[in-house]
Formats: C-alpha cells, sequence, structure tokens
C-alpha cells in the first residue's frame, strides 16, 4: 500500500466546502433579493464594476469561485460513486476538468473588467 | 482436526436502494446533493462575471433573468441546501478539530457554536456592506 | 415476571443445500425483559437446534453478537424486545458474506485489523533499566476513547462505502490505527499511514458518520477518520510544496 495522492483533490474540497459554508448562504440571498424586485446597492452596474476592477478583489472572487466550483465537482464525483456509477476515473476527470474550465471562464470575464 | 464443511458464502448485492435504508442515510444524500445547488449557483455568477465584461445592457438582462420564475424558485431551493450545506458541515467541525485544554477536550457545542457564530458574523457583514440592509 | 409473545423473521442459509438465503418466521413466548439474544437463544433451544449465530459475553463488552435488527446493525445482547413492536426481523451483519444463518465470514476485517500495526512502537530502544513509560492523565485522554473499540464490526455494517467498495480498510481498522499514533509511548504513525493513507485507507470514507451513530462504545470512528485525513493531507502538502523540511 502506498500513500495515496487523495490529498491533492481532497484540500482543495475541503477549503471550497468552508468557504461555501461560510458564504454561499450569503451570497445567495443577495441575488435572491434582486430576484424579488429589491437589488441590493452593491448589485447596481456602476458599483458593482468599480468594487469588481480592484485587483484584490478579482483575486478573492477567482479564488471563491474556484473554490466553490472545485468542492461541489468534487462531492458530485462521490456522489456517482454512492448511486452506482463505477467508472470513477472518467466521472472525476470529467467534473475537475469542468469546474477548472469553468473557473477559466471566470477568471476570463475577470480580466475583461 | 475437525471435518471438512464446504464453505459456500453467500455475498449479497448492494445496489443503490442502501440509500432508503434509515433516514440517515437520506440526510447524508440530501448534504451530498447540496454540491448540485452550490455548484449551480456558482456558475450563475461566472454567467453574472460574463454580463458584467459585457456592459450595461448585457448586465441589466442578468438582472432580468434573475427577476424570472424560474431563477426565483432556484434560489430559494439553493437558499435550502446552501443553508443545509453549511448547517452540517459547522457541526461536524468537532469530530474534525478535537481540541485539548488541559486535560479535558473543549466541549463540541462550543466548536461548532464558534462557526455558527463566524458564519452569522460573515453573512452579516456581507450583507450589509453589498447594501441590502 | 410476564411473558411476551413474540415473532422473529430471521434469514437462514445453509451453505451445504441453499442456494440463496430464505427467510424464517419463528413464534416463541419470551420473558418481557429479555434482549433478542435471549430470544435466539430460546429458539435454539427448544424450538430448532439448526439455528447458527455468533454470541459469548452477553453484557456487549465481547462485540460476537453483532446482527441486522429491523435493518439495523446492533448488539443482539442489547437490543431488548421492548424496543420493538411487531415481527423482528434478524438479519446477518451487512456487508459481510454469509457463511451460515446469521455468522458472517469476517476474515476481511480480521486482516485489516493486523494491517494496521495495532501494537505501541516505541520512539527508541528503552532498555528495561530506563523504567516504565509515564502517562499524564491528559495523555491517557487523548487515546482512550479510541481504545473502546470492542471489535463488534457494527461499523462496516453501516457503512455504505465499505459496502460499496470492499477494499476500503473502514472505520474500526482506522479508529485503532488513530489509538496507537494518538498515544504518547509510540512512535509508529509512519509505519501506519502506509496503510491508512493510501487509496483503500481514510480516502474512500465520504464521512456519512453512520459508523459513529451505531458503535456501541462511542469510540468515534467517524472522528478519527476525519482527524486522520486533515494531518495525512497537511502531511502531503507540506512533502510536496517544501520537500526541505525534515519529517
Amino acid at each position: 500500500m502506498a500513500r495515496s495522492n487523495k490529498p491533492l483533490v481532497w484540500g482543495p474540497f475541503a477549503a471550497g466546502g468552508t468557504l461555501t459554508a461560510f458564504l454561499t448562504p450569503a451570497l445567495i440571498v443577495l441575488t435572491l433579493l434582486a430576484a424579488l424586485g429589491h437589488p441590493p446597492d452593491a448589485l447596481g452596474y456602476e458599483r458593482l464594476h468599480a468594487l469588481v476592477h480592484n485587483s484584490f478583489f478579482k483575486f478573492g472572487l477567482a479564488g471563491v469561485i474556484g473554490l466553490s466550483l472545485w468542492s461541489a465537482a468534487h462531492r458530485l464525483r462521490i456522489t456517482a460513486y454512492d448511486l452506482g456509477v463505477r467508472a470513477d476515473a472518467l466521472v472525476a476527470a470529467v467534473l475537475y476538468l469542468a469546474a477548472l474550465g469553468c473557473t477559466g471562464a471566470a477568471i476570463y470575464h475577470l480580466l475583461r473588467i | 482436526m475437525a471435518e471438512e464443511v464446504s464453505r459456500r458464502p453467500y455475498v449479497r448485492e448492494m445496489g443503490w436502494r442502501w440509500i432508503f435504508r434509515h433516514p440517515r442515510y437520506v440526510r447524508y444524500m440530501l448534504r451530498e446533493f447540496s454540491c448540485l445547488f452550490i455548484g449551480g449557483y456558482t456558475l450563475i455568477m461566472v454567467w453574472g462575471l460574463k454580463q458584467l465584461a459585457e456592459g450595461p445592457a448585457a448586465w441589466q438582462a442578468f438582472l432580468e433573468w434573475l427577476r424570472s420564475p424560474a431563477s426565483i424558485v432556484f434560489h430559494a431551493v439553493a437558499l435550502g441546501f446552501a443553508l443545509y450545506h453549511s448547517i452540517t458541515w459547522f457541526n461536524l467541525t468537532p469530530k474534525a478539530m478535537p481540541l485539548q485544554l488541559g486535560e479535558d477536550f473543549v466541549a463540541d457545542g462550543l466548536i461548532s457554536g464558534a462557526h455558527f457564530a463566524g458564519w452569522a458574523a460573515v453573512s452579516l457583514a456581507v450583507l450589509y456592506f453589498a447594501g441590502a440592509f | 415476571m410476564s411473558e411476551r409473545a413474540v415473532e422473529l423473521e430471521v434469514l437462514r442459509y445453509n451453505p451445504e443445500t441453499d442456494r440463496e438465503p430464505h427467510f424464517q418466521r419463528y413464534s416463541v413466548s419470551c420473558r418481557e425483559e429479555w434482549v433478542v439474544l435471549d430470544a435466539l437463544n430460546h429458539i435454539k433451544e427448544t424450538v430448532d437446534p439448526t439455528l447458527s449465530y455468533r454470541w459469548s459475553c452477553h453484557m456487549a463488552v465481547c462485540g460476537s453478537c453483532g446482527m441486522m435488527i429491523n435493518g439495523e446493525p446492533r448488539l443482539a445482547c442489547k437490543s431488548f424486545l421492548r424496543e420493538y413492536r411487531g415481527v423482528i426481523r434478524v438479519e446477518p451483519l451487512a456487508h459481510f458474506p454469509i457463511q451460515r444463518d446469521l455468522v458472517t465470514v469476517i476474515d476481511d476485517f480480521m486482516d485489516k485489523l493486523a494491517r494496521v500495526k495495532p501494537y505501541l512502537i516505541p520512539k527508541h530502544e528503552k532498555p528495561l533499566a530506563e523504567g516504565e513509560y509515564r502517562q499524564t492523565p491528559a495523555e491517557l485522554k487523548k487515546f482512550k476513547q479510541y481504545s473502546m473499540c470492542i471489535n463488534c464490526m457494527l461499523c462496516y455494517a453501516a457503512c455504505p462505502e465499505y459496502g460499496l467498495i470492499p477494499k476500503y480498510i473502514g472505520p474500526a481498522a482506522i479508529a485503532l490505527a488513530h489509538r496507537y499514533n494518538q498515544d504518547s509511548r509510540d512512535g509508529g504513525r509512519d509505519a501506519r499511514q502506509e496503510e491508512i493513507a493510501a487509496t483503500e485507507g481514510v480516502w474512500e470514507c465520504s464521512f456519512v458518520g453512520a459508523c459513529s451513530e451505531v458503535c456501541p462504545e462511542h469510540v468515534d470512528p467517524a472522528g478519527a477518520i476525519q482527524q486522520v485525513k486533515i494531518k495525512s493531507t497537511v502531511d502531503w502538502y507540506k512533502e510536496h510544496l517544501m520537500p526541505w523540511l525534515k519529517k
């Protein structure tokens, strides 16, 4: 038995799980308020654009999105196995690549702001 | 020596219906499924960033989509699942990080309680600085 | 003492004559205060001597009488008849092959226990002349809870990951390794990591937590597993990102 390299994927999962636990509900409330017709001030175009334009904020946002997507991908991978999908390597590759791809897209758009 | 008895062990199949064998497995599955909604919400955030990058008109379109019935339903369901993820995650923290002070371990309730307090503080800060109230 | 009419639906399997297990119903008159094990013994003594099952101490310390009672992994000697209404379904412990009736094949479990090197591996050779090991109450408390395991295997029956992935080393084995890792007299963590930090070690666990819920001794294997995961992850990143650090 050799020590596994699982920590490579588990570390970001644990970080992302902690981050989403602290942050995601509040974020959902922000856009939910917008959905109900009472958008918070920060979601106005001028204010949000100025906020996201800041480099530190971009870095933070990229980190939040990256870890959130990774954590969701990892959990979905486990769930697929729990429900009987045996092709773990394939599921893992698809999900992790999707997470990384969407994070890449987020970074691309962030850089345009 | 004892006489040989034929050994023909019977292996019971697992399937996927095990998730309904007891409420705790249903709760586990619900917790795991929260990843679909948290991941889904994060993708909406990415799309929002794209619209933000493309200018005021695109951003308006995003805000309009947010007001659609599909979006409202998704937000409501996603919020429920996100809360469930947070609650289950923080409740498990004492198991993962036992803290020994002197001879005794800090009570579970204190460790998870500290996390819940931090969660409340972070959420209020985010909502306040975003101008939600 | 009052009597109680009890119906048990027991899964039977004779490897020499049966192709598949099947349920057999027994109706017996039991004492009000009996446990399921008493009912089984009563059946074996008065109704059906062919019924096979493991048991020993009848007081929840030996770990022999683990079985599925109404679908839950329980110790038969700790499951009171008065807890149940209607027919009581008794099956062999889940996720283990059935040897005969309620007797499971536990070879896999025994192998896994041995693999984690469940004995003190001292940091240095300590000659007798140096005297005994001394341990403070705080040092004892660090591992005591994990030493309470009675090897009843209820955690393996509760763990869906063990059911899905038979190679998974499982909750009790990891809790046992953790018991030694946490012992101040021990220096064998590195050796044990080869087993429990492997893919079939802690990494198959998805923190369902069922193991700790069913454990009759409150060992909390789930907690042990998460602690090993975190420590192993920190070690891994240290090793790969800062290889110049001494172990």
